[in-house]
Formats: structure tokens, sequence, C-alpha cells
């Protein structure tokens, strides 16, 4: 005979401790260390920090460790750890112009002051698997030259002095914050882009994907895109300047589209804009390409019903740890619910005389 | 055992009070969903983090916890919340519905009457009763300040004229006080009519979709209906297997190969106390009445 199980809190200690037995894998394998997955796997240390909204490399690669390598579950031990720190401040504006740039390209233009810098890139490499690499992880020194010393002026600076791209004012509104406001629409381009910045990286490039494919179509070409280290500065009030705290790899994209016009602006190119923690181009490109979509309203361009368009789609759905969560919580119980439905179905049934024909069949 | 690294019921005192803030102003407009800036908590979004978000919010070292999920405490989400609590602001917890003087909830409202000591949490996946009729939150919002439920009604309407009944048997849409159109939380309907002129004050936590609302005690919360098609609280046709209770909501659980049913109460804590009491179910008198 049924009796109502009270197993709930051992059976949960016990699949936990199972987990952290399957996450450690074969003892006879040495374990990864922290340093190894943020040294060796530094994309992924990237993603979780963009996604996670938290600059911290070493936690980073502790949540990829902790999470067997399921990224989306580290960026979510980030998040709900980065809720607890105490915020003692906002940094100053990031000046990207003066990044030291690991890597700058441009597709506009062939050459550029600043030169094209390829950098540590996939592009163009051969995506064969390396056995060599399976055997030992030795590789060669690259060969080096010295930097050179300066700002790397913005691509879109030389078309802006021909009037050729839309105007970027400096705008000093202090930009809302996503994480300790509720989100709300109508969305200003600064909060779009707060979204985004930390929007899951599948999501948004099957966005931008799709707009390239005609939904919402904005052709996009890449202006620039950098990636390097910024300093981050803080300004400290016992001391009444800002001081430099950090540094911080960031990758940016700017695009640069093509717009006809509309009955409030003259033709020109128009812009569209990415920046993420660390070095993720697919993110900085595809964020840069939604950006530009969702300013339609802004440009008086016409609503074409694009999903890339609809802000409230795009913000509400792009939160992988939002998505992620409610999604997986319909494992949860749900039997009374489902109890109710169960009464509900047979009540109908059993009035549409569906029974009676059963019966008749049998 | 208090963790100590993390401050009394987890959210820093800030957090709280933001919180505490929507709660006052849920409880000064009842119905109406207050955004709140919802923290990312260490259990996922979808599983009860606009609950436990209200529930720290509240909690005083004094209150004594209790969780239920689907009406019962060993529930493993129920568990898992109820320890996360004794583990972060070391509350006492309790089973006992009448003992606790907070109870969190997912899908189900106790059995046994609730008094004005007393403070029910409940856990909500989508707060908007109308989403499911228009997903822009842009346009729900502007429906609610406008008292715009024309199509709501018609949803109910048209439910009727195909089905011949309102095809909606959980997260029933009620109105409160007249005026906003609330929705109860994926409840039953069968604990619709428990929502209206309860002495407890009822608070509702949505963390994914940064809402919460409340009802004070004693609010008065009417489930929609037409008055050719009254609405009706339903459950199973059964008595509970286990203490013979014939007023409670029943869960129906299957007990063998041969798909033998065995109806018995949701709510454990209630069924449990019955037994305690003497009461016995037909389960027991005869095990070949459960099919």
């Amino acid at each position: 005979m049924y009796v109502a199980v009270k197993g709930g809190e051992q059976a949960i200690e016990s699949a936990h401790a199972w987990l952290a037995e399957e996450r450690r894998g074969d003892l006879n394998i040495a374990e990864l260390s922290i340093a190894q997955i943020r040294e060796q796997l530094k994309l992924a240390v990237d993603r979780v920090m963009a996604e996670g909204s938290l600059y911290d490399p070493d936690l980073a690669a502790l949540a990829i460790k902790q999470s067997r390598g399921d990224l989306i579950e580290a960026i979510f031990l980030i998040r709900a750890y980065r809720t607890t720190l105490p915020r003692f401040g906002a940094s100053e504006p990031v000046d990207t112009g003066a990044m030291a740039c690991d890597r700058r390209i441009s597709a506009t233009f062939k050459d550029l002051p600043g030169g094209q810098v390829l950098g540590p890139t996939f592009d163009y490499t051969h995506r064969l698997l390396d056995f060599k690499l399976a055997a030992d992880g030795e590789t060669p020194d690259a060969p080096s030259r010295e930097s050179v010393p300066g700002d790397v002026p913005h691509v879109t600076e030389f078309l802006n002095r021909e009037g050729l791209i839309e105007e970027a004012p400096h705008d000093d509104t202090p930009p809302p914050d996503l994480t300790r406001e509720p989100l709300e629409m109508p969305a200003d381009r600064a909060l779009r882009l707060q979204a985004l910045t930390r929007a899951d990286e599948g999501f948004t490039l099957g966005l931008a994907y799709s707009t390239q494919r005609g939904y919402a179509r904005n052709h996009a070409f890449v202006g620039e895109l950098r990636i390097g280290k910024v300093a981050v500065e803080m300004d400290i009030p016992e001391l009444g300047f800002a001081i430099e705290i950090g540094e911080v790899t960031l990758t940016e994209c700017e695009t640069v589209n093509q717009f006809k016009g509309s009955k409030t602006e003259p033709p020109q190119f128009t812009r569209g804009y990415g920046l993420v923690f660390g070095q993720s181009e697919r993110k900085a490109i595809s964020m840069a390409l939604v950006d530009r979509a969702l300013r339609w309203e802004e440009l008086g361009e016409d609503n074409v019903g694009a999903p890339a368009q609809d802000t409230e789609f795009v913000l509400y759905h792009a939160d992988n740890i939002q998505a992620t969560g409610f999604l997986e919580h319909i494992k949860l119980p749900h039997y009374v619910d489902f109890q109710s439905e169960l009464e509900l179905v047979r009540k109908l049934r059993r009035e549409a005389g569906a029974d009676q024909v059963q019966e008749a069949a049998e | 055992m208090t963790d100590q690294a993390y401050n009394f019921a987890y959210l820093d005192e800030q957090t709280k009070r933001m919180i505490r803030r929507a709660i006052l102003k849920g409880l000064a407009i009842p119905g109406y969903q207050v955004p709140f800036a919802s923290r990312e908590m260490p259990m996922p979004y979808g599983w009860g983090t606009g609950g436990v978000q209200v529930s720290a919010a509240i909690l005083t070292p004094d209150d004594t916890f209790k969780v239920i999920d689907q009406g019962a405490d060993d529930t493993t989400n129920a568990v898992s919340i109820r320890s996360f609590f004794e583990r972060t602001a070391g509350v006492a917890t309790t089973t006992a519905t009448s003992a606790a003087s907070v109870i969190q909830t997912r899908h189900r409202i106790p059995e046994e009457p609730l008094t004005e000591d007393q403070i029910l949490v409940y856990q909500v996946p989508i707060p908007e009763p109308l989403r499911f009729l228009e997903p822009r939150e842009s346009e729900t919002r502007k429906m609610h300040s406008l008292e715009e439920y024309g199509l709501m009604h018609v949803k109910l309407y048209e439910d009727i004229s195909r089905h011949g009944h309102i095809a909606t048997s959980y997260a029933y849409p009620v109105k409160v006080e007249e005026r906003y159109v609330m929705d109860p939380s994926p409840i039953p309907k069968f604990d619709n009519p428990k929502l209206g002129d309860m002495a407890a004050i009822q608070l509702f936590g949505a963390g994914r979709e940064q809402r919460i609302y409340a009802l004070p005690p004693y609010t008065q919360v009417v489930s929609l209906d037409f008055e050719d098609h009254p609405f009706e609280a339903t459950k199973a046709d059964q008595v509970c297997g286990l203490c013979g209770a014939t007023d409670s909501y029943l869960d129906e659980v299957i007990v063998d190969d041969a798909g033998g049913r065995l109806f018995c109460c949701s709510d454990t804590d209630y069924c449990t106390a019955r037994r305690a009491q003497g009461h016995q179910g037909p389960a027991f008198l005869d095990s070949e009445a459960v099919a």
C-alpha cells in the first residue's frame, strides 16, 4: 500500500554527493586547477565573465570547474555570487580609444591609422583537428615586435568627419542599472545595450543572423573590431580625483550600416554597437547587429515585425539565467495543477460523450 | 546552524528594504503588480526566487517558517528552500501549519484556515493574468491601468461556448476589491475561495518577472465568472484514502502496474494531523478499495 514517502532530504543530499563525485571523474586522472582553466580555457572564462557580469577570471574559472564545464551553470554561479557583493561605486566610462589593442581590424578600409592587427584569432586557421595537440601541447614561440605607443583612433571617426555617419553625441546622463532596477519598457539604448552585453551568446547570435537573412535586414559592415586592455578608473572621494584601479580586457565592435534615410533623417551610415567583457568577437558583432535592429524606431524605419526589432521580445528573452531557470522549472512537481487538469479533461470528455464512444468501440 | 558568510536571510539590508517597500505598496494597492528589482538568488529563476526574496525580506529571527510545494512539506524543492533559510537565517522551521508564522507555498493554500498572526508567501511563475491573451508587458500594464478586462471575459466566454465550461482549472483569475484582475499563482481553482476574506496577509513574489503583489487581510477576492455560469471550486470526487477527509484537495497516485489509483490529501500536514487524531481512509480498511 502507498505511504507518503519522506525521503526528500536524504535523496537531495545523496544526489549532491554523487554529483560531486561525477564532477571529479576518474581519480587516476590529475585534477584540473583553477589556473589551468583560467589560462587554457580562456574563452570559456571570458564568456562566463561577460554573461555573469563580473570581471574576475579566477572566480569564472572556479565556476567552470564547479559546473563541470556547463557554461550557463557557471554563469549562474557567478551571477548568484555577484548579487551578494557590496557596491562601492561606479567607474569612469572606459576609453576604448586608448585601448592597448591585441587585435584591431576594419572590414571597411584596407588600411587605416593604427593599422590592421590580426592578433590571436581563429580566422584563417584551417579547422583540422590537430592530433599533435593530443600528444603534447608544446607550442613554438610566436614572433613579437614592439607595440606602437599611443591611442588608436576609431574608424567611425574618419567617416564622421565627412558627416557620412550619424552623430553619436556625447551624453552624460547616468545610464539606468539593470541589476538594481526592474527592467521596464520602453527601454532606452543604454539599457538595451546593458541587457545585450550580458545576454546569452547563442540567442544574440541567432537574432543577429536572422537580421542578415532578411528579418529586419540592415546590412552591416564591421567598421571596426578591437580587442585589448583598457584601464578602469574610479573617482575616489577622499582623493578628489580618479585613479586607475585595474585593467579589463574588452571586445568592441562598431558596425557601419546602410541607411537610405527616412522622413526625419538624411541618407547616411548608421551605427550598431557591441561591447563585451573578454575576448568574444562573435558576441560583440552579434550585439552590434541586434543593437542596430532595435534602433528602427529612433531612426524612423519601418517595423517589419521581425523578432530582432521587438525590444520586449529581445530583452525579456535574452537572459539565459532567467530562461534556463524557467525552462527547467517544469521538472519540478506540478501534480496539483495536473490533477485539476485531469479532473477538467475527464469532465469535458464525459460531457462530450467520448467515454460512450470508446465503450461502443470496445 | 547559520551560515555566517551571509547576511541574515541571505539578502543585504538595502535589498530587503527595497523589497519591503514593494510589499507595502502592494498591500496598499491590493492586486496591483509592483515592479521590483529582483536579485539573482542562489537557486534558479522559476524555482521560487520571488517567494524566497519576499520571505527573506519579512522573516525575523523569531519567526517559525514552513515551506510547502504542491501542498507537501517533503517535496524536493520545498526541502531545498526550507534548508536554505535554516542555513542563512537560522529560523525555526515546522511542518505544522498552525505552528508557522510565515508559510511559503507553491501551488496550494493550506487546508487549515490561517490566522491574523500568519503570512502566506506565494511563489509566482507568471504574475500577469492577461499574459496568455497579450504577450506584451507594455500592453498588459496599460490594460490594467484602464481597467480594460474585456479580453479576459471574452476568453472565458469562448471557453463556455466551446466546452460548456470555463476551461481553466488552475491559476484561475480573480478580481480584487472590484479593481485589479489578479493571477492567484497556479493554485487549483479549488483553493480560490480561500483567497478572499483571509485573516492572514498574502504576499505574491515573482522573481524572474520582477513583480510583487499582495492581498491584505480580509480583502474581497472574487473568481471571475458569469451569472449563468457561476464559478465552481472543483476537486476529485473521492475521499482521501489515507485519512478519509472529504473536504481536502486530493492528489491522484498510481499505485500498481494495473493502473490502480489512490487519492490522498495534497496537504501532507492536514492529512498527517487527521491520521494522528485517529481518522482512517479506505486505503487502510481494504487495500483492494484503492483500485
